[in-house]
């Protein structure tokens, strides 16, 4: 029942984990070969895997486990999906039902413990609804605001045999507005007429919208000539080569994507969230534009900074009325204006924040970056990352053409997301170069995944930029906390070549910035897993960067001093 | 900051009415909120209400359409006129619910809660408690030689009122079932 399912629902691939609560379902998993089955080597692997598959594909993302501590080793997972707006779907077994509640031997109340960090979750106790939920599941997940939804099922409920609902007879009121409201849209169209200084402020929400949201993107920036900025989830709806492209903004943005937020007099925010990354100081934030906000989710409207312009709907379905609005205006703007605000822009850009110097024989991590993306630009190609210096480094030094291309987790930072994460993308892109940039520190927290990679032939690379250092909490720490270096060193490393070798796969060490490029093609050359251990600078700081608490203008760069740039008030914040 | 532009209601969702204020005062707001009768659905909107620190001053729920698997949980919340725009967006987010009304932006509507009180005492105690119960309407449930158990459906400050005057002559018990609202006149909420 539940393979079937999941057949009528396209899936090709399930990562997970067995365990006596999914027997039933392994066991009908076994018998068939439309679905494959990738064992991974812990359940938060899995549920990163079905992300990492599902933002490569535009595709929901199925990971299986079993009661217990497999229900509860996938919280994290889960938790990174609805942080992030991933659609994925998790099926969890279940003791049987009249067993629940007896604290019998792997029961967790998970359905209770998944609440908080589902979009939806379902506890099934007839076989008889099991198809049904299962369909309904898929619909939650990828409607509206995507998410991860759970299917808790008793392990009785997967043996029984029951009646089947076909997809199409799935019975749902949960339909949430797409189409934007067309005097919000005039309205903004207007705004877009008289702007002076206006910046497109893009998110993950057009990436979540699908490809013709990306589509859709490019033809209004494109017809209107605004300058464009995106968080650190939407990169690649724009392409880093469009001549409009003001690079990420943020905490660690860019200095004139930064600038052009702080100054602009209209801001078009199109399914991003003013995060407190992206925002800073909020009583600091923007302070003299017009805000307009495309978001499919209410609760993001309003809610952190107050916008003149809302629009509810989905950024595609808006995006298409507003061109609509737009060309039958006559696409009028305010060229003279919008000129000035480009000659001030360049100055900006004339700054060239991401300027580093390479001397000397230890690599620089901007420098490893640089010429990974030199050398790997041209390849069919899908990053991941883990959390730290080395994720802010990567959005940075990497450019994104394409949408789905880049998986890194944003709204909960999680350490040990990326080599699960390629390794679904892996799977779901069996002929493309799949890069993990890592640091040595969050590589560590899900490295037996290599294992994962090395059984299914997975040729996915691990480029690990090791500082030996929990890189982005020693430069907090270095900035806010007196250079008090409290348990950020990365002490006691495996050798990684070693390690690599210890799993069958290969490993490759550079230190010296002469070796790097035949490395890195040594590495891209591999038709297999490969980890690489790049040694860089150690104490490296990840710039520029808006200390918590400030406002965009107040950026720190490169060669800026910093004693005393966060206040008391700041350095509580995180 | 400057004055926002956004007209009342400026999306078509009826509870999700942009206000343009992000004012500092305190509002009390009456949410009535339609939602699956499904389990868990009630740990869901409670679970919201504390994982997002808002606050609960009343809840009450139980099931009005048993064929559809409907029920309505009445809620009485206090917050800045954001943090309530927030609560109803992000109840209307959950999967379960149909639909939220903010009864007190709605139009006029009429609250009620329902109490019980016991009051023990002797002699003079009791007569005055019958007296003050009179007053109220409120009436005997149960009386014992000692004690009676009163019982009252007011608005939620009618009931206050009652247990400020009875706990001097010997309130000692109470329950209350929390606010029940509806909309004036025949518009059907749903
Ligand atoms: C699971 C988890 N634990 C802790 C953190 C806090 N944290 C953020 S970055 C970081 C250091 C990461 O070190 P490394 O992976 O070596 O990356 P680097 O910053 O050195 O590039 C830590 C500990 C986190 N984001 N996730
Ligand atoms: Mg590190």
């Amino acid at each position: 029942m539940v393979v079937q399912a999941l057949k009528d629902q396209g899936v090709d691939v399930i990562f997970g984990y067995p365990g006596g609560a999914v027997l039933p379902i392994y066991d009908e998993i076994f018998q068939q070969n439309e679905i494959r089955h990738v064992l991974v080597r812990h359940e938060q692997g899995a549920v990163h895997a079905a992300e990492g598959y599902a933002r490569s594909t535009g595709k929901p993302g199925v990971a299986l486990v079993t009661s217990g501590p497999g229900a509860t080793n996938a919280v994290t997972g889960l938790t990174d999906a609805l942080m992030d707006s991933i659609p994925i779907i998790v099926l969890t077994g279940q003791v049987p039902t009249f067993m629940i509640g007896s604290d019998a031997f792997q029961e967790a109340d998970t359905v209770g413990i998944t609440r908080p960090c589902t979009k939806h979750n379902w506890l099934v106790k007839e076989t008889d609804k099991l198809a049904g939920v299962i369909h309904e599941a898929f619909h939650v997940a990828m409607s509206g605001r995507p998410g991860p939804v759970l299917i808790d099922i008793p392990k009785d409920v997967q043996f029984a045999t029951g009646a089947y609902t076909e997809k199409a007879k799935r019975k749902s009121h949960y339909a949430p507005q797409v189409k934007g409201d067309i005097d919000s849209i005039t309205e903004l169209a207007r705004a877009m007429e008289k702007a002076k200084r206006p910046v497109f402020y893009t998110g993950g929400g057009v990436i979540n919208s699908g490809t013709a949201a990306s589509q859709l993107l490019r033809e209004l920036v494109e017809a209107t000539g605004f300058p464009i900025t995106s968080t650190l989830m939407g990169l690649g709806a724009y392409p880093a080569s469009g001549d409009k492209w003001l690079g990420m903004l943020g905490m660690h943005g860019l200095y004139e994507a930064n600038m052009a937020m702080h100054d602009c007099d209209l801001m078009i925010n199109i399914g991003a969230r003013f995060d407190d990354r992206i925002t800073g100081r909020i009583d600091a934030f923007s302070p003299k534009s017009t805000k307009a906000h495309i978001d499919i989710d209410a609760s993001s409207i309003n809610k952190v900074i107050r916008v003149d312009i809302p629009i509810l709907g989905d950024v595609a379905h808006v995006l298409e009325d507003l061109l609509k609005v737009w060309k039958s205006n006559g696409r009028k703007t305010n060229a003279e204006a919008v000129g000035k605000w480009w000659d001030q822009i360049k100055e900006w850009q004339a700054v060239d924040c991401l300027k580093f110097k390479q001397t000397g024989k230890v690599i620089k991590p901007q420098y490893a970056l640089s010429r990974l993306e030199a050398l790997t630009k041209d390849h069919d190609r899908y990053i991941c990352t883990e959390v730290g210096q080395h994720q802010m480094w990567a959005a940075q030094y990497l450019n994104f053409e394409d949408p789905n291309r880049w998986m890194t987790s944003g709204g909960l930072g999680t350490m040990g997301y990326g080599h699960p994460a390629s390794i679904g993308a892996q799977m779901a892109h069996p002929e493309a170069l799949v890069i993990n940039v890592a640091g040595e520190a969050s590589w560590l927290m899900n490295m037996q995944e290599l294992g994962t990679s090395m059984q299914y032939g997975l040729p996915v690379k691990q480029f690990i930029l090791n500082n030996e250092r929990l890189g982005m909490v020693r430069q907090w720490q270095e900035l806010l906390h007196g250079e008090r270096y409290s348990s950020s060193w990365s002490e006691s490393l495996p050798d990684f070549v070693k390690l690599a070798e210890a799993f069958g796969a290969k490993g490759i060490q550079c230190h010296d910035p002469a070796d790097l490029d035949d490395a890195i093609m040594e590495m891209l050359n591999h038709d297999g897993p490969v980890v690489f251990d790049c040694l860089v600078e150690k104490h490296e700081n990840c710039y520029p960067m808006i200390p918590s608490g400030k406002a965009h203008n107040e950026m720190l760069m490169g060669d800026a001093s910093t004693a005393g740039v966060i206040d008391a008030k700041g350095s509580v914040l995180v | 900051m400057p004055p926002l532009k956004i007209k009342k209601g400026a999306s078509s969702h009826s509870a999700y009415n942009l206000r343009p204020t992000f004012s500092e005062v305190i509002e009390r707001h009456t949410l009535a909120v339609v939602v699956e009768n499904e389990p868990g659905v009630l740990a869901r909107v409670i679970g919201l209400f504390a994982g997002r620190g808002y606050n609960i001053e009343s809840l009450t729920v139980a099931e009005i359409d048993h064929e559809g698997h409907r029920s309505r949980i009445t809620i009485v919340t206090t917050g800045t006129p954001q943090a309530i725009e927030q609560i109803k967006a992000q109840l209307g987010r959950i999967v379960s619910v149909y639909k939220v009304h903010d009864l007190t932006v709605e139009g006029a509507s009429v609250e009620r809660e329902l109490a019980l009180f016991k009051v023990a005492g002797k002699g003079d105690s009791r007569v005055e408690a019958l007296r003050l119960a009179d007053i109220f309407r409120a009436n005997v449930v149960d009386s014992t030689l000692e004690s009676f158990v009163f019982e009252i459906t007011g608005t939620p400050e009618k009931i206050d009122a009652f247990a400020e005057l009875m706990r001097p002559i010997g309130l000692v018990e109470m329950a209350r079932t929390g606010v029940a609202a509806l909309g004036r006149g025949v518009a059907e909420l749903m």
